[in-house]
């Protein structure tokens, strides 16, 4: 039995745990802004937790799209709604405990079907070190054009991809008009 | 080599469920968020934290280094991925946006502001 350290498993141990803390930050702190930084050192992580579990493409576009653009997004927003010296807004007490409550519900219940079934508990250190590199890019690309090469049964993603650039372009206009620097009107019209 | 005076802790690979917990506890610290802010944008924080635990359960499912039975997902987890990643910027796009308008109207980013449709 080998009881050298496991490397992937340490470092999913680190992500995994720099991932939880910030999430819970982004929780428990009352500025907007470091709210915003510590989502994004939340989503860093996770995407460092998408590379170990081989998917690199979109451990990428992970850091790409969320950290690098929807993040930047969410950080601009909170500069154009910062008020005078952060006018602080707290919730109540009560409606804190309620929701303490009901999330450490939903955390047993999700945490307990985690634990459930014996089949995720991993695979042998032997047949893990024995997996290769798989070559995920190319397939991705392949199954949103429609073309399934790593498991040909299964149908590919063509209509999806395209409803979702249809998608992006209609959300591209929608916000752009949405957020448009309105005109005062003049007071007295016709 | 550095040996470990415990036993297997580090030594072995990590399975589907240690992914799963790291995506449940993402999702429950979003839906506290959601919950309890007062600040829209926080509340948009919230929905980011959400799809990202959704995201992480999706990449575990599909992934080969975790499980490597029949019932695993394959590229369909990453592909699902993809497309959450996708939906999640343009929502925050859109959401942000009204978030700005709000703003703009009613000089305040609280949400108990909201309540001129209060019955």
């Amino acid at each position: 039995m080998d009881t050298s350290i496991y490397w992937p498993t340490f470092l999913f141990w680190f992500f995994a745990a720099v991932c939880c803390m910030f999430a819970i930050g982004v929780v428990l702190a009352t500025n907007i802004v470091r709210m915003a930084f510590y989502l994004v050192l939340s989503l860093a992580a996770s995407s460092g937790l998408f590379f170990l579990a081989g998917a690199y493409f979109v451990g990428a576009m992970q850091l790409m799209i969320y950290v690098g653009g929807t993040l930047v997004l969410l950080i601009f927003g909170v500069m154009l709604t910062s008020q005078a010296k952060f006018v602080s807004m707290k919730t109540s007490q009560f409606d804190w405990t309620l929701a303490t409550l009901a999330g450490f519900c939903l955390l047993a219940v999700l945490i307990s079907a985690a634990l459930a079934n014996p089949e995720w508990r991993g695979l042998e250190r032997a047949e893990a070190e024995a997996l290769g590199i798989p070559q995920t890019a190319t397939p991705l690309g392949m199954g949103l054009l429609g073309a399934r090469v790593d498991a040909p049964k299964r149908s590919g993603y063509l209509l999806v991809f395209e409803i979702v650039s249809v998608h992006l372009l209609v959300v591209l206009v929608g916000a752009a008009y949405l957020a448009r620097a309105k005109r005062k009107r003049s007071a007295a019209v016709g | 080599m550095i040996t470990l005076p415990l036993a297997n802790f580090l030594a072995q690979p990590v399975g589907v469920s240690q992914f799963v917990i790291v995506g449940a506890i993402m999702f429950t610290c979003g839906v506290v968020c959601m919950a309890t802010k007062r600040n829209a944008l926080g509340i948009l924080m919230g929905i980011e934290l959400v799809l990202n635990g959704a995201n992480v359960n999706f990449i575990a499912f599909g992934s080969p280094y975790l499980r490597n039975d029949a019932g695993s997902l394959g590229m369909d987890g990453q592909l699902m991925s993809l497309f959450v990643i996708v939906l999640a910027a343009a929502e925050a796009a859109v959401a942000l946006a009204i978030a700005l308008n709000f703003y703009n109207n009613f000089n305040s980013i609280d949400v108990d502001r909201a309540s001129q449709l209060q019955g």
